[in-house]
């Protein structure tokens, strides 16, 4: 089906559903997370956090809390020591354009809830204690924090985010084309900000290990970013910081740049010469980072027959007045859809909030939402079933990258089988046409998209005397499964059970990888493994042939293979030789190998990558009470090799579960006087519950791709991406109300 | 959270006057919300008086009904064959709220005297008169998708969160309490107050004062009842409207009526004249139409919470109408019947 890997085209983990090789570790407890690590000088720090949204601090009065027993240092920006001076050191490597955020930088507040002290005391329970006797007075200013009062200040950012494409250039004439269209469509959408909320809360715990040397546990999900950070702000050596985070309580982009508690836990750290850890409480998590709103017009128009002939796609985003935060929104309707006038545009407009980041398939999930609902609501127009409509508008190519072709896409494929699986062909297509007591019955289906990407990664393989192996790189596991296949692509390159192989993670001092974020890490980590254990193989052939009496002599190593613990002669079992007797024979403890890859640049310039998904929804709504049931979903999944089926699975059911979650719950409040989100904890920010979840189906449909020797393309945004429109979409074939602004709550089904 | 004092009560003397003098005195016994309130620093306890070792954990007969001791665990209350038997009602209102590790920990006068859910009331940041009376109300034109539409003040426009005190006011139990001043019954709907121009006040009780029992009277109303809560989501979440309803029906004629709604107003939200309206009539969809339009003709909402008005008057009429088949709404199927 693809590109099998292993020296001979052997594999007997990779594609085999696994048990994830960590989970013994978290289910016991045994794994460790980085609010949880300690010292015997461990200080405890509790940020005290802006109740206002803008203008400045007047007086901050810190005696009250500072007599407390057992509070060591109160630091504010009073008190502060000096970090460095320029932006360019604050830029980690996600850093939108513009001057990050520095935590006790000044008097200035740009949001609520940003940190303006750090009480540092003996416990926990008392730091807690003495950051409420913090008494902070601020000149207050009219805060602004609604893109729609906003909207009339966008603009087009001047510096792009690196690894964001801008809309791409207009063609054809969109406008003129609209206004010949036999069909018009012109609608505006809406989601609710939604903030990340991982289980596991931002923490960071920061060890002083002596002579200027600190060893840092950071909730992050790429320990370099942290690392790289750290020595450019602190003006410190790279070698004198090491920081791990071997595993994350989820993270969904909220732990892709390092965020304020690092910063304040290495600053009292530096200044006490003590080990000290910081912790944000659940409310913090409000703080820092969300998914911005993004106000979005999609304008069809099309022949009768549903054939696009014009399609504008225009977002105007949100941002902090202090970066330019980014991301695609608008070209994925390009991308999906081909027709000749198309433009698309993307401005942001700032607010009085902290800098939004990426969530779960970022710009994917706000721009698929609305052409993904247009597309249905053109379907309905033009009296097309929404697959039939979707495959006359199919894109074999993608327009907004010079129409290049896709590397693969099997999206027809997810339309067939999902479709199939959902019994799609008993759908009655008007809309309150389905009816069982008191619920309409609603069927809906969307598109998913989310770019494929690979970044350049490295990692290690050693191979012990004992049989052992051990791989790894800097990357983190978010909880996606990236120990458990890393450990299945070592084992098979060198043919060795996966109780034998130990996948090492999240450690600075392992070769360098990337954030875990993007959906890149599969290709990214799981290449440069492969290709370190087949350099760790060839340099044990090499060995194996030179051994006396070698049954591998005169062998090339394009000819072994690799299994059960041996090297043999492909086709011929007799001709072998264990790797253990390998290594004893020439008496070395150790075969090691590090290896970077990287993208494909050759494919890269003849293909665009995407992953692609067909989401298929039933709701059965409470007409009279508005309450919405989401009783079953389909997600059809075109990702390329499926390294292990289980973790995959569980990947898609995540995204799933997640976009449910923006179609009818996630929604943070913003009081607009206060320029404070208000519902900041999770009993009142609603994710779904068990009972919110039923049914759902994942099936991966057959995808050769060639962007990556592994043939693998990523699976950790494409479950979120469409879910929320196929939700909507069976709305709207349930009820006949077509809901355009996100979460879709009882009060919107009602009005 | 603050520094505080800690005592253990043995006996309910001891917790009475355990309370007198000491500033600041809160009475602790399952602690799901009081010590969430703590540290979010909106309740600073001078001293935590634990009451869970006093002799009140008991469902006891009395009078024709039930006895129910203040430290009974809502989960040992909802799933007591008595209660479920004899009063579903209160079993599937608590059963509609929190989750299982809660209700396991909560109690029965713990459950009465619950705090709101109003995010201002939570936010120190923010001004409240429940919080600190004479600051202000933030929530007033603010995020109000979750307040008050009966009974409000300019003060306050709070709701109480509990779904099991909805169904005590549909029982129309009686709180006993015990104080410095002695014994004293309160009927369940003076329990709870509306918040006037001092919201930091949530009930009737009495400094010192402690729930002894909660008291569930003889009245049969256990056929033709129902709870239907409606949220934003399906489990685990607190009540926009809820809807406590019992009838006896002759035939199919209303002879008691009681209607009570969670979630709308201060406390829970009974209308006698709604249920008298409902007396003596058929029990078709057009009584209790009537009945609901009643209801909500009285109702005054925040800036954005006015479907909550439709919302009340669209579950009353479709809980009254599950109260009436005898078809209760079921907690395991989100399906509303």
């Amino acid at each position: 089906m693809t590109q099998t890997f292993s020296s001979t085209g052997h594999d007997s983990f990779v594609g085999t559903p696994r048990n994830r090789v960590d989970g013994p570790a978290k289910v016991t407890g045994l794994a460790k997370y980085a609010g949880e690590f300690t010292a015997a000088d461990l200080a405890h720090g509790y940020v005290v956090s802006s109740a206002i949204a803008r203008g400045r601090i007047s007086a901050i009065d810190t005696a009250a809390a500072e007599a407390v027993p057992g509070v060591i240092k109160v630091l504010t920006h009073e008190n502060r020591s000096r970090t460095a001076w320029l932006d360019y050191n604050y830029q980690d490597a996600v850093a939108p354009p513009g001057s990050p955020f520095r935590a006790l930088y000044d008097d200035k507040i740009a949001f609520s809830g940003q940190p303006v002290a750090l009480v540092v005391a003996e416990d926990f329970e008392t730091a807690r204690h003495a950051a409420t006797l913090v008494k902070v007075a601020y000149e207050a200013e009219e805060p602004k924090t609604s893109a729609d009062a906003v909207r009339a200040f966008a603009y087009d950012p001047p510096k792009k985010r690196a690894g964001i494409k801008p809309p791409p250039k207009p063609w054809g004439d969109a406008d003129a084309a609209y206004d010949a269209a036999p069909i018009k469509l012109q609608n505006e959408y809406r989601l609710a900000v939604e903030h990340h909320n991982p289980m596991e809360p931002h923490a960071s715990t920061v060890v002083y290990e002596g002579d200027g040397k600190y060893t840092v546990y950071d909730k992050v999900q790429g320990v370099s970013n942290s690392h790289n950070y750290l020595a450019a702000v602190f003006g410190l050596k790279k070698d004198d910081v090491r920081v791990l985070n071997p595993y994350l309580g989820g993270g969904f982009g909220s732990g892709l740049r390092p965020q304020y508690q690092l910063f304040l836990a290495m600053l009292a750290a530096r200044d006490l010469e003590r080990s000290v850890r910081v912790v944000l409480t659940r409310d913090q998590m409000w703080s820092f980072t969300y998914r911005p709103d993004a106000i979005q017009t999609v304008s069809l128009g099309s022949g009768e027959d549903g054939q696009l002939q014009a399609l504008r796609h225009d977002a105007i985003g949100v941002t902090s007045h202090y970066e330019d935060y980014q991301e695609v929104v608008v070209n994925w309707s390009g991308v999906l859809y081909k027709c000749d006038n198309v433009a698309l545009t993307y401005k942001i407009a700032q607010l009085d909030t902290a800098s939004p980041g990426d969530m779960r398939a970022p710009g994917a999930v706000t721009g698929v939402f609305a052409i993904e609902t247009a597309m249905d609501e053109l379907a309905h127009e033009a009296g097309l079933d929404p697959i039939a409509l979707r495959l006359r508008n199919f894109s074999e190519a993608d327009a907004t990258s010079e129409d290049k072709p896709f590397g693969s896409k099997a999206l027809k494929a997810c339309f067939t089988q999902g479709a199939e699986r959902f019994g799609w062909a008993k759908r009655t297509p008007a809309p309150r046409s389905m009816r069982e007591g008191h619920e309409l019955v609603g069927w809906g289906m969307a598109t998913g998209v989310w770019e494929s990407m690979m970044q350049q990664s490295s990692a290690h393989a050693i191979l012990s005397a004992d049989g052992k192996l051990e791989v790894g790189n800097s990357t983190g596991d978010i909880g996606t499964g990236t120990y458990t296949i890393l450990t299945q692509i070592a084992a098979d390159t060198l043919g060795l059970p996966m109780e034998d192989v130990t996948t090492k993670l999240g450690d600075t001092r392992l070769p360098e990888a990337p954030v875990a974020g993007g959906s890149w890490t599969a290709a990214s980590s799981g290449t440069a493994v492969m290709k370190a254990c087949r350099n760790v193989g060839e340099q044990v052939f090499k060995l194996a042939r030179a051994m006396e009496g070698s049954p591998l002599a005169n062998v090339d190593f394009d000819r072994v293979s690799f299994a059960n613990g041996r090297i043999a002669v492909a086709g011929d079992d007799s001709r072998s030789v264990a790797l253990v007797d390998v290594l004893k024979a020439a008496g070395v403890e150790t075969v090691e190998a590090t290896e970077s890859a990287g993208p494909d640049k050759d494919f890269a310039s003849q293909y665009e990558a995407y992953t692609h998904s067909a989401v298929f929804v039933e709701v059965r709504v409470d007409e009279e009470l508005g309450q919405i049931r989401l009783t079953r979903v389909v997600s059809a999944v075109a990702a390329g090799k499926i390294l292990n089926p289980k973790t995959a699975r569980s990947q898609i059911l995540g995204g799933v579960v997640m976009g449910i979650g923006s179609a009818l719950h996630e929604e943070s409040m913003m009081d607009h006087r206060l320029g404070r989100f208000m519902n900041h904890n999770l009993g009142e920010y609603h994710v779904p519950a068990n009972a919110d979840i039923y049914d759902i189906d994942v099936i991966f449909v057959d995808e050769e791709d060639k962007a990556n020797p592994l043939g693998v393309k990523g699976l950790g945004e494409i479950g979120i991406v469409g879910t929320a429109a196929a939700v909507a979409n069976a709305v709207f074939h349930a009820t006949g109300k077509r809901i355009r602004h996100l979460p879709i709550t009882i009060d919107k089904v009602l009005g | 959270m603050n520094r505080f004092d800690y005592v253990r009560a043995g006996t309910v003397a001891e917790a009475v006057q355990a309370f007198a003098g000491a500033p600041g005195a809160q009475f602790i016994a399952g602690g799901t919300n009081l010590v969430d309130l703590m540290k979010y620093d909106v309740t600073r306890p001078g001293r935590l008086i634990d009451i869970t070792r006093l002799p009140l954990g008991d469902i006891a007969e009395h009078d024709g009904g039930l006895r129910v001791g203040a430290l009974v665990t809502n989960a040992n209350l909802a799933y007591d064959a008595r209660v479920r038997s004899r009063y579903p009602l209160l079993a599937d209102a608590i059963l509609a709220g929190a989750s299982g590790q809660l209700r396991n920990a909560a109690t029965t006068g713990g459950n009465l005297n619950q705090r709101t859910r109003c995010y201002y009331f939570y936010d120190t940041a923010t001004p409240c008169n429940k919080r600190e009376p004479g600051s202000g109300c933030a929530a007033i034109g603010g995020v109000t998708r979750i307040h008050a539409i009966f009974g409000a003040s300019e003060s306050c426009i709070a709701t109480h969160p509990s779904d099991m005190c909805v169904a005590l006011a549909a029982l129309e139990a009686v709180v006993q309490v015990t104080g410095p001043e002695g014994d004293r019954s309160i009927a369940f709907a003076d329990f709870h107050r509306l918040p006037g121009d001092d919201p930091a006040k949530d009930n009737t009780l009495k400094p010192g004062e402690i729930v002894l029992s909660v008291d569930l009277p003889a009245a049969d109303l256990s056929k033709n009842y129902t709870y239907l809560k409606l949220r934003d989501r399906l489990s685990y979440a607190f009540a926009l409207v809820s809807v406590a309803a019992a009838l006896e029906l002759d035939g199919d004629t209303v002879k008691i009526a009681r209607l009570a709604l969670g979630g709308v107003a201060h406390k829970p939200w009974r209308n006698r004249q709604a249920e008298a309206l409902l007396v003596g009539k058929p029990a078709t969809r057009e009584t209790f139409q009537a009945a609901a339009d009643f209801v909500v003709a009285e109702a005054r909402p925040q800036s954005e919470n006015a479907f909550k008005v439709e919302l009340a008057r669209r579950a009353i009429v479709r809980g009254l109408s599950q109260a009436a088949a005898g078809t209760p709404q079921s907690l395991t199927d989100k399906r509303i019947q």
